[in-house]
């Protein structure tokens, strides 16, 4: 028997175990019957029979098809939801997919969002220091050549010449010399440092490999994660009324971000959800699932939606260990049933490769018993009631 | 039949059929092309033979002997010619001529590779992946390989020619290699290679001087290894490609020699599908039931697609045969062969890319088995998964108030058509004889009987009577629907399960099907000519779980948020709400006349004895009326201000929208929660008809005069749109100067457009509160707009004060012309009102422009909506697909058919979606349970049985056992 750690005596304890009730609400009942002190073992008794007559009746039914249920409280209200790709996200300025979608691509796992994002969240003086969320942020945000300075072209010597802005190289905390650096790294030539202006041209004088070169320059990352193109800084409240800064991110690098200074890993999110299986693993996966389709729903009103739904498509997405998409690439691509598959999409192509490898068709699921025209397994086709079990004579009744 | 026990289908096995196996299950040989003869009787062993089945009414079988209709029907087979390819199976056969020995057929795979497959092989069998991608990694290993690890022999690249063409890639020697040769010995003084002498190149390659000089006259070809040697020498190719390609036969010698369990590593199933049968030298002829033909109006007939494909192949077998009898040359025999493979193809396939499709005479391309297979109108998903139905019936749907929300009027036309089983027995003999008695005409009547022996009668005006008298005990009567028969009524797009629901039947006259307007909610129906479905179920079974489970007051909460879907609607929120709102007074006949449709038969204590000293009732008294007598609620109501319920009495609060609403009226859905769905059903009706009665004393119109504002205000509204465009027009000045700051993360141009749209839409905002000043709370649309009813204050804004920006894209209109939205503004126009703001009112009128901007909103909605259907539609049914087998089980898991578990709790805590509505936790409140229990409250033992959940409520089935339920749950009024 299990622990109590209530002051009731041994008969209560006996008589509330015995319910089917969860733990949380069989300490309730001990939490009550202790406040009052005067109960009596029949009146546990009643309380426990009340409460889990309360319990029993709040379950899901046992054989419900929770499956279908979930499907269609999610699809039926996706003809609600806007077509609009591009909304205003409700925080910062930046454009992030919505609606429909969004739905759409979370349903069928797509390996990068049409607009990846991310929200960082700062630790310790990073988050309330402006100074110091800034430093997070060059750390975060890709620094092209054209934020740090002006470039110009002299035809005249086949030079490229870039003047760095002083101010900006200072408040993104990176050096001329570093600038150099990198861009003798990355173009392979010889660049000369003079302060603030640097200058480098082709090897041999050619109008086309000096464009080029320019070309080549106004793509290298001299600071911060290439995948990220912009940063929104925002002051967000606290629940404690404290205030702190937040990052908003275009474009994500998920498990570069997490690797930075004074960023809070454990509360910094993405909304690409592969990116998060990767770093975080499945479970998180399965979380960001259920929040990133519940964010959705809830931007279009739509938040009544029942999280338990959301759940089990997550869940059923995630069974595996992978993210596995719905639709014809994803589980109903891998049901075991030919004819399910067949039923599904690519009729043809499920049913000749059916013959070749010489499989067979166990008609479990409810698609195939559909087509054979049997009744299928869920809910009351799952039972069999089986007649004269008990003695009419003697007057007992099933319950 | 009649008795015979139903097969049971177990399992299916798939896989490919031998040769001999299409003999043996053939009935005939087919071998000509013809089908009638000239008095239109089919010809023997011609694709209508009549052992392949009957289709003409009253002819046998001469197979089964079975007549049109029981026979089945039976395949036939065509011998071919020449063995061709199925195009099924193009790429697998490419793969195995790749990855099998040209010699001696073994896989090109050592053993340990093969092991290694093997066991990939059955991983992705246990794990249910697919088998392909092993196929296809051990047929890439397989090809790097350049020699046979068994035999020895020299590997060639295959080529594939789609869609059924394969050719050998062979390196040859070239035809010029004495040219070659003689360039390479040339040399190039350019590129500083010397010259050669033959007796150099003799001495370089170990080849005879004489040989090198035969080589170099061309007269005697270098075998394979002088070529190499010479090759090597001069740095020179001397090959070439040489395709040879392979035919149907060879390619099925070929296959035939592969070891079983060569092809088992590739995952092939050996037993039931050797590789060579993926040549086909033998073609099933599908049966005639198979491939109707029609007879036309002029006596014509028409054949189905398959027997004009059938025909083709047939003739061109024909001509092959004679061709090669009398010995044609190889070039035609290969023309030949090639228009058999293509007619067997395109038998098969229709849409192979690359081949032109097989048409019809009329140009249309041919339906053939792929064809007929594919889609949404093919035979998986049109034809098995769904079918169409007898006993169904689709009409038009209208309202109707003085139902309840259980029933549906039912045409008596279409009751006289959709008839129930009468099984006879004693005790409903009577009654059984009364309804034969009335003959197929008259409204409770019976269409057919049939008798213990099977056979069945038809009952006519005639023999009506003389019928009745034979009906006995053990007869089935087909008799027509009466009233409380159950029925599945259905409104497309069934989205949830809401839009299919059991009613109780009402036979009405005229045609068209009854509702309450409650059940529009969950339908999502309206009446401006919505059509609905309805089917009559033919078991007791069935029956019995649509009044159990499928009845409309079974799904007054909906599964997807937890609250009711039924409630009170449009109208109905618009009487409840001038009902409580001022919690007016009415005098005895009034109260007694709002109250008439419901169970309330007599008026409870007056509210009060009014100044003329007549007792009168409130709103607040009346509505009480309704309520089950211990129901205690507190919450903020729809009006914001705070709803009290005690002891079933309204204390304070308007009852609107979020009281007695469709989604989530609290009232609705705690009744529906604590008293169980039939008190809530006689709940929602009564509220329904006592709104009705509600709005009927109040009086509820609404016309353009409701809308129309003072000039005075109409005046101010002006003012604030000229105030606005002014500003924008401050705005575009500052953005010309270069004066306008940008915002953080935007460019010059989206920040000006965002502060316009600011601007406007303000500007419209108080256009909207100018009007608004002027409606009275009395003023219909305000009512409305108000109690939730229908239509909001922008809705309100819009016909009284300033229509505002049209918006496409969520920016204001840009597009049109060049620079400019419409040829009547100057380009680069930046204005409101170039882009779209309507500064009128609808009741003030739009004009031309505004007008067409507006339309141009309105069509990016239409288009919008268009695409969201077929959109989410398509998501729905991934959804559906993906989640269908799961099902909770009774330890609590989420299972799916396979017994997978997917979850351990459903929901993670086990809680039924129904029960409890998202936003709240499941909360059982003990201490209260606790109270009541423990202080004992109750009034007799009974009662309080009930509240320990230890009886059972009473199954209340039907509508027509209503009032004794009433009378057992609670005293009809408060007297």
């Amino acid at each position: 028997m299990t622990e109590v750690d209530y002051a009731v005596d041994d008969d209560t304890i006996a008589i509330v175990e015995d319910t089917t009730l969860p733990r949380r609400l069989k300490d309730e009942v001990y939490a009550t019957l202790e406040d009052r002190g005067d109960a009596t073992v029949e009146d546990a008794d009643e309380l426990a029979k009340a409460v889990e007559a309360r319990y029993i009746d709040t379950r899901v039914e046992p054989l419900e098809p929770v499956g279908t249920v979930s499907a269609q409280s999610i699809g039926e209200p996706g003809t609600q939801l806007t077509m609009n790709t591009f909304h205003y996200a409700g925080v910062a300025e930046i454009d992030v997919t919505q609606g429909l979608p969004r739905l759409i691509e979370l349903v069928d796992a797509r390996k990068t969002p049409d607009t990846p994002m991310m929200t960082v969240y700062l630790e310790n003086e990073y988050a309330t220091e402006r100074e110091k969320a800034h430093e997070v942020v060059w750390n975060i945000e890709a620094t092209k050549i054209l934020a740090l300075g002006d470039v110009s072209t002299n035809v005249a010597d086949m030079r490229v010449q870039i003047s760095l802005n002083e101010e900006t190289l200072e408040e993104r905390l990176i050096t001329p010399d570093e600038v150099a650096e990198i861009i003798e790294d990355n173009l392979g030539v010889k660049a000369i440092q003079n302060g603030t202006e640097i200058e480098f041209g082709p090897e041999e004088p050619s109008y086309r490999d000096l464009l080029q070169l320019v070309e080549e320059l106004r793509d290298i990352t001299f600071k911060g994660i290439e995948e990220v193109s912009r940063v929104v800084i925002r002051r967000e409240e606290l629940d404690d009324g404290g205030e702190q800064f937040v990052l908003y991110t275009e474009g994500s690098a998920f498990g570069d971000v997490l690797e930075i200074d004074g960023v809070d890993a454990s509360r910094t999110t993405c909304n690409n959800i592969h990116e998060i299986h990767r770093n975080l693993g499945i479970e998180a996966a399965r979380e960001a699932i259920i929040e990133e389709t519940n964010n959705t729903l809830a931007e279009q009103g739509l938040d009544d939606v029942n999280v338990r739904h959301l759940m089990l498509v997550a869940d059923i997405m995630t069974n595996r260990g992978e993210i596995e998409s719905i639709g014809r690439h994803g589980i109903s691509g891998s049901k075991d049933s030919v004819l399910a598959r067949a039923a599904f999409e690519v009729t043809v192509n499920h049913l000749l490769n059916a013959a070749i490898h010489g499989e067979i068709d166990e008609l479990d699921g409810v698609a195939e018993n559909v087509i054979v025209g049997k009744p299928i397994k869920l809910g009351t086709g799952d039972v069999d009631l089986r007649m004269g079990s008990i003695n009419p004579g003697t007057g007992g009744q099933a319950d | 039949m009649r008795n015979s026990t139903p097969k049971d289908i177990g399992s299916i096995n798939f896989g490919l059929m031998e040769p001999e196996e299409y003999r043996e299950m053939s009935a005939t040989k087919i071998i000509t092309a013809d089908t009638y003869d000239d008095d239109g009787f089919p010809i023997d062993m011609g694709l209508m033979d009549p052992r392949l089945g009957v289709i003409d009414p009253g002819l046998e079988c001469k197979t089964c002997g079975k007549h049109s209709g029981s026979c089945n029907g039976h395949f036939g087979h065509i011998e071919l010619a020449a063995p061709v390819i199925h195009v099924g199976f193009t790429k697998l056969i490419r793969r195995l001529l790749r990855g099998t020995c040209r010699e001696c057929s073994r896989l090109l795979l050592t053993e340990d590779e093969r092991g290694e497959f093997r066991d990939q092989i059955d991983e992705s069998r246990k794990l249910g992946r697919d088998l392909n991608d092993v196929t296809k990694a051990a047929i890439r290993q397989a090809r790097k390989k350049d020699r046979c690890p068994f035999c020895g022999e020299i590997q060639y690249d295959i080529d594939h020619e789609k869609p059924t063409t394969y050719y050998e890639v062979q390196q040859v020697l070239t035809s010029e290699y004495s040219q070659r040769i003689a360039g390479a010995m040339q040399g190039d003084e350019e590129e500083g290679i010397e010259r050669t002498s033959p007796d150099e190149l003799a001495e370089e390659t170990d080849i005879e001087l004489s040989r090198i000089n035969e080589i170099l006259s061309g007269s005697f070809r270098p075998r394979e290894n002088q070529r190499k040697a010479i090759e090597k020498a001069l740095d020179i190719d001397l090959t070439e490609e040489d395709t040879n390609k392979l035919m149907p036969s060879d390619i099925r010698d070929w296959f035939e020699a592969i070891p079983d369990e060569d092809i088992e590593v590739l995952g092939i199933d050996a037993e039931r599908s050797r590789p060579e049968w993926m040549i086909l030298t033998v073609l099933p002829v599908p049966p005639v039931t198979a491939r109707p033909s029609i007879t036309l109006d002029n006596g014509q007939r028409s054949e189905d697609d398959l027997t004009h494909k059938l025909v083709d192949i047939i003739r061109i077998n024909q001509r092959f045969m004679e061709n090669r009898e009398a010995g044609a040359p190889q070039l035609i025999i290969e023309d030949l062969w090639e228009l058999l493979q293509y007619h067997v193809t395109t038998f098969m396939d229709n849409e192979i890319s690359g081949t032109p499709p097989a048409r019809h005479r009329s140009g249309r391309p041919l339906k053939t088995l792929s064809q007929r297979l594919k889609g949404k109108e093919g035979r998986f998903r049109g034809s098995l998964s769904g079918k169409r139905v007898n006993f169904s019936a689709r009409t038009v749907i209208s309202p109707d108030p003085t139902l309840s929300l259980n029933e549906v009027g039912v045409p008596d036309r279409v009751a006289k058509e959709m008839t129930q089983t009468m099984n006879v027995t004693e005790r409903n003999l009577e009654e059984a004889r009364r309804y034969v008695s009335n003959g197929p005409e008259a409204h409770p009547g019976a269409n057919y009987v049939r008798r213990p022996d099977g056979r069945r009668l038809k009952v006519t005006e005639k023999n009506c009577e003389q019928l009745a008298e034979k009906v006995q005990a053990g007869w089935e009567v087909n008799r027509h629907m009466v009233d409380g028969d159950i029925v599945i009524f259905n409104r497309q797009p069934s989205l949830h399960r809401m839009s299919i629901m059991a009613h109780e039947v009402v036979v009405m006259p005229y045609k068209t099907f009854r509702l309450n307007t409650v059940v529009c909610p969950p339908y999502n129906a309206d009446f401006d000519g919505d059509e609905m479905n309805m089917h009559a179920l033919q078991n007791e079974e069935a029956r019995a779980e649509a009044r159990v489970l499928m009845r409309v007051q079974e799904q007054i909460l909906s599964p997807r948020f937890g609250e009711n879907i039924i409630g009170a609607i449009q109208d109905h929120i618009s009487g409840m709400y001038l009902l409580t709102h001022d919690n007016p007074r009415f005098n005895e006949t009034q109260a007694l006349d709002l109250l008439r449709a419901t169970r309330i038969d007599e008026l409870p204590e007056p509210s009060g004895i009014d100044d003329a000293g007549e007792p009168f009732w409130t709103g607040y008294d009346v509505f009480s009326e309704l309520l089950p007598d211990d129901l205690n609620l507190e919450f903020t109501g729809t009006v914001g201000d705070e709803v009290v319920i005690e002891e079933g009495q309204l204390i304070e609060g308007t009852i609107a929208e979020d009281e007695v609403g469709e989604f989530g009226g609290e009232i609705v859905d705690t009744i529906t929660k604590v008293y169980g769905n039939t008190r809530s059903r006689i709940f929602i009706n009564e509220v329904s008809t006592l709104a009705m009665r509600a709005i009927m004393h109040f009086g509820f119109s609404i016309g353009i005069d409701d809308e129309t504002i003072p000039e005075a205000a109409q005046e101010r509204i002006d003012e604030t749109i000229e105030d606005a465009n002014d500003r924008v027009e401050e705005l575009i000045e500052a953005y010309e100067r270069g004066e306008l700051e940008s915002l953080p993360g935007r460019t010059l141009d989206e920040t000006l457009e965002m502060k316009i749209m600011q601007t406007l839409s303000r500007a419209r905002d108080n256009a909207g509160n100018i009007a608004d000043e002027h409606f009275s709370d009395e003023n219909p649309a305000v009512v409305m707009a108000n109690s939730g009813a229908r239509g909001s204050m922008l809705n309100l804004t819009q016909m009284a004060g300033a229509v505002g920006q049209q918006a496409v894209r969520g920016e204001r209109i840009n597009r049109g012309y060049e620079d400019r939205t419409l040829s009547h503004y100057q380009p680069n126009d930046l204005s409101a009102e170039a882009h779209g703001f309507v500064e009128n009112s609808y009741t003030s009128g739009l004009t031309p422009r505004e007008f067409f901007f507006h339309a141009m909103g309105g069509r990016e909605g239409l288009v919008d909506t268009a695409v969201r259907t077929s959109k989410s539609g398509y998501l729905q049914r991934r959804l559906i697909n993906a989640l269908s087998e799961l099902e909770a089980q009774y330890d609590g898991t989420v299972r799916d058919t396979s017994d997978t578990i997917v979850q351990f709790e459903f929901g993670e805590d086990g809680t039924s979606p129904v029960k409890v509505s998202s936003d709240d936790d499941n909360d059982i409140e003990v201490a209260q349970i606790a109270d009541r229990v423990l202080d004992s409250e109750f009034a007799s033992e009974a009662e309080k049985e009930e509240f320990l959940g230890m009886t059972r409520q009473p199954t209340n089935l039907s509508e027509h056992a209503d009032t004794r339920f009433a009378e057992e749950t609670e005293v009809p009024s408060d007297d």
